[in-house]
């Protein structure tokens, strides 16, 4: 039995926290009870003259033998990467992960984001090897099988490509959807050996300042990290989400550099040399430098900065008239926590604190969730985020000031330029139809 | 009460668990012990300094037939560019304007000559990466440089030239969050 003072509280988080809709985020907590009493008006009509329930059939025969690695429904099929080089020509192949059909915060693997310059390798895990050398004491090679029986670290983080979200570069928003815009980052929990570890073993002579990263990919990719983030937080990933890593995302081992440029977290990772400067290699000299307004350009940016976007509602769905929906999205920095993830319903003049999907984990996806009521009229959804070290994710119009936008608007698979993280905004138009915006 | 030398033994396990402790978790070492010269062949990595760079030269001559033959596929005749970046950049005014990458050219962007051998040795021909022999690789550099003017048209590349030559964009960069590094 409620209580009127339940019933106060649930009134009371029902309430409107910020303009166009938005309702107390403490909602979500009794969900059932608050959905369960916003239907409870119309219950006694609906429910006359439905068609008694029957058995579908495959409730009535034994369904599929069991797959030794089972694969999602055949229901699924449309929860799929999408692929800007799906044949292998002679170029980069990325393949974007489908966040608006997505929940929770793991990345499943099959989905993950890969960017490969040469084609997926195929490499046999018994022969791979992989060399740390230069500025250390005693240079060495370890397998596979070796770095297996090293003391073991997993750590849940995402992993951003460098020029995610570039089509927001546009002077105009363009009509594509999250998958499209923001889907070159993704979140899983990555499990292997400290590079710290390893450099205990080889010994660090103090002249070296930089390491750098080579792959065993074609391109033998390679990039040029501080040693201050190897004695930090790098690994050498073994596993993703428990299993072996995916040949995509640099089997049988890969650099991980939590919070740091996709690119950085060297796949197929076969080498590693100290050195006292940093190589400028052609994705340090070139590609992963942004060209700034005044002709100027950032070199060495390496972190992913606080962002977040809407995945629920966004562009490709369509509301299905008035009521309560739950707009969700994905928060993450590369500091460290999210602190706080604020939404707006109407374009950014009013804001209320969204709820945080716990654990809040540092340089991880977090889940934020925000109940709203559509009340069927035009409204802008937009999400900001926070990390704990104070760091708070740009408007659109503060972001340009600082880093410029596009005379006109790019080819959606283009870099045009990077590091883009400034608020994501969707409008929903009285028909339902959600559309890409600036606001 | 312990005995004097009893002390002394007590207090040298005592530094020494304190020094391995601190310094040195136990680990399993399982590597193994390579000298540089097994590794040579995969110690691709250039500085800008020219740290790296191997024997061997080239000049744009010489790169110009390699060029015809295993890059104007990809990069078009003389580096114009085709289903790959163009290479050469004619414009008269190089100077970046506007934020888009597509002005990164080499002439105009590159801060550093080393890079263009690094990567043509690490990555090119796309299709035969690590097929071409140094002096090849010199000579495609040189003339990649010649055809940009960033060089005398006979002009030899090697590991004491190629880390001379002056890139016109070097001084533009601005390191992003200095304290990373």
């Amino acid at each position: 039995m409620a209580t009127s003072r339940d019933r106060d509280a649930r009134g009371k988080a029902l309430e409107a926290v910020a303009g166009n809709g938005l309702i107390d985020r403490r909602a979500l907590l009794g969900r059932g009870m608050v959905l369960a009493g916003a239907m409870s008006a119309g219950v006694g009509s609906a429910a006359a003259g439905a068609e008694p329930l029957a058995d579908d059939p495959w409730s009535l025969e034994v369904g599929e033998s069991t797959p030794p690695y089972q694969v999602p429904s055949k229901f699924e099929a449309k929860v799929a990467r999408t692929l800007s080089n799906p044949n292998n020509e002679p170029r980069n192949s990325h393949a974007r992960t489908p966040h608006h059909l997505l929940a929770g915060t793991t990345t499943p693997n099959g989905l993950h984001f890969t960017i490969n310059h040469g084609g997926v390798p195929t490499i046999d895990p018994d022969k791979h090897r992989l060399v740390i050398h230069g500025l250390v004491k005693q240079p060495l090679e370890f397998t596979l099988e070796a770095l297996s029986r090293y003391p073991m670290t997993s750590r849940v983080s995402f992993i951003e490509c460098g020029g995610n979200s570039a089509p927001m570069f546009s002077p105009e928003a363009m009509q594509e959807n999250v998958q499209a815009i923001h889907g070159l980052v993704s979140c899983a929990e990555w499990t292997g050996v400290m590079l710290s570890t390893l450099l205990e073993e080889t010994g660090i002579d103090p002249r070296a300042k930089w390491f750098v990263a080579e792959g065993a990919d074609s391109p033998h990719l390679s990039r040029s990290v501080p040693v201050k983030k190897a004695l930090d937080d790098a690994m050498i990933a073994l596993y993703q989400n428990g299993e072996r890593l995916m040949p995509g995302n640099g089997y049988p081992m890969r650099l991980l550099l939590p919070g740091y440029e996709g690119n950085m977290n060297v796949k197929f990772l076969r080498r590693i040399k100290l050195v006292e400067q940093p190589a400028m290699s052609v994705y340090e000299a070139r590609t992963y430098s942004q060209i700034l307004p005044n002709g100027k350009a950032y070199q060495f940016y390496f972190l992913q900065e606080v962002k977040s976007f809407i995945t629920s509602p966004s562009l490709g769905a369509t509301l299905k008239g008035p009521g309560l929906y739950e707009i969700s999205g994905i928060a993450y920095s590369g500091t460290g926590r999210i602190e706080k993830v604020m939404v707006s319903a109407d374009g950014g003049q009013s804001w209320a604190q969204a709820a945080l999907q716990e654990p809040v984990l540092s340089k991880a996806f977090t889940r934020f969730r925000m109940p709203w009521r559509w009340n069927g009229g035009p409204a802008t959804l937009q999400s900001r985020a926070w990390d704990e070290a104070g760091n708070v994710q740009p408007t659109r119009a503060e972001f340009v000031a600082a880093r410029g936008e596009l005379t006109k608007p790019p080819p959606v698979l283009g870099f045009p330029n990077q590091h883009y993280n400034s608020i994501t905004s969707w409008g929903v138009a009285s028909n339902g139809e959600v559309k890409h915006v600036y606001a | 009460m312990f005995t004097p030398e009893r002390r002394a033994i007590l207090a040298a396990s005592l530094l020494l668990a304190l020094t391995v402790g601190a310094s040195r978790a136990e680990t399993p070492n399982l590597g193994k012990p390579l000298d540089e010269a097994a590794i040579a062949n995969w110690d691709i990595s250039i500085l800008p300094d020219g740290a790296g760079l191997p024997k061997g030269s080239g000049t744009a001559a010489k790169g110009a037939a390699i060029y015809a033959e295993k890059c104007s596929a990809c990069h078009g005749d003389n580096g114009k560019g085709g289903l790959s970046a163009a290479l050469v950049d004619d414009r008269q005014n190089t100077q970046i304007a506007g934020i888009s990458a597509s002005q990164k050219t080499i002439k105009s962007f590159w801060p550093y000559s080393t890079t263009i051998f690094d990567f043509i040795r690490r990555a090119m021909p796309f299709q035969q990466p690590r097929s071409l022999t140094d002096d090849e690789v010199y000579a495609l550099t040189a003339y990649i440089l010649a055809e940009n003017k960033l060089i005398g048209a006979g002009d030899t590349m090697d590991a004491q030239t190629l880390p001379k030559v002056k890139m016109p964009n070097r001084d533009n960069f601005v390191i992003r969050f200095p304290d990373r590094i």
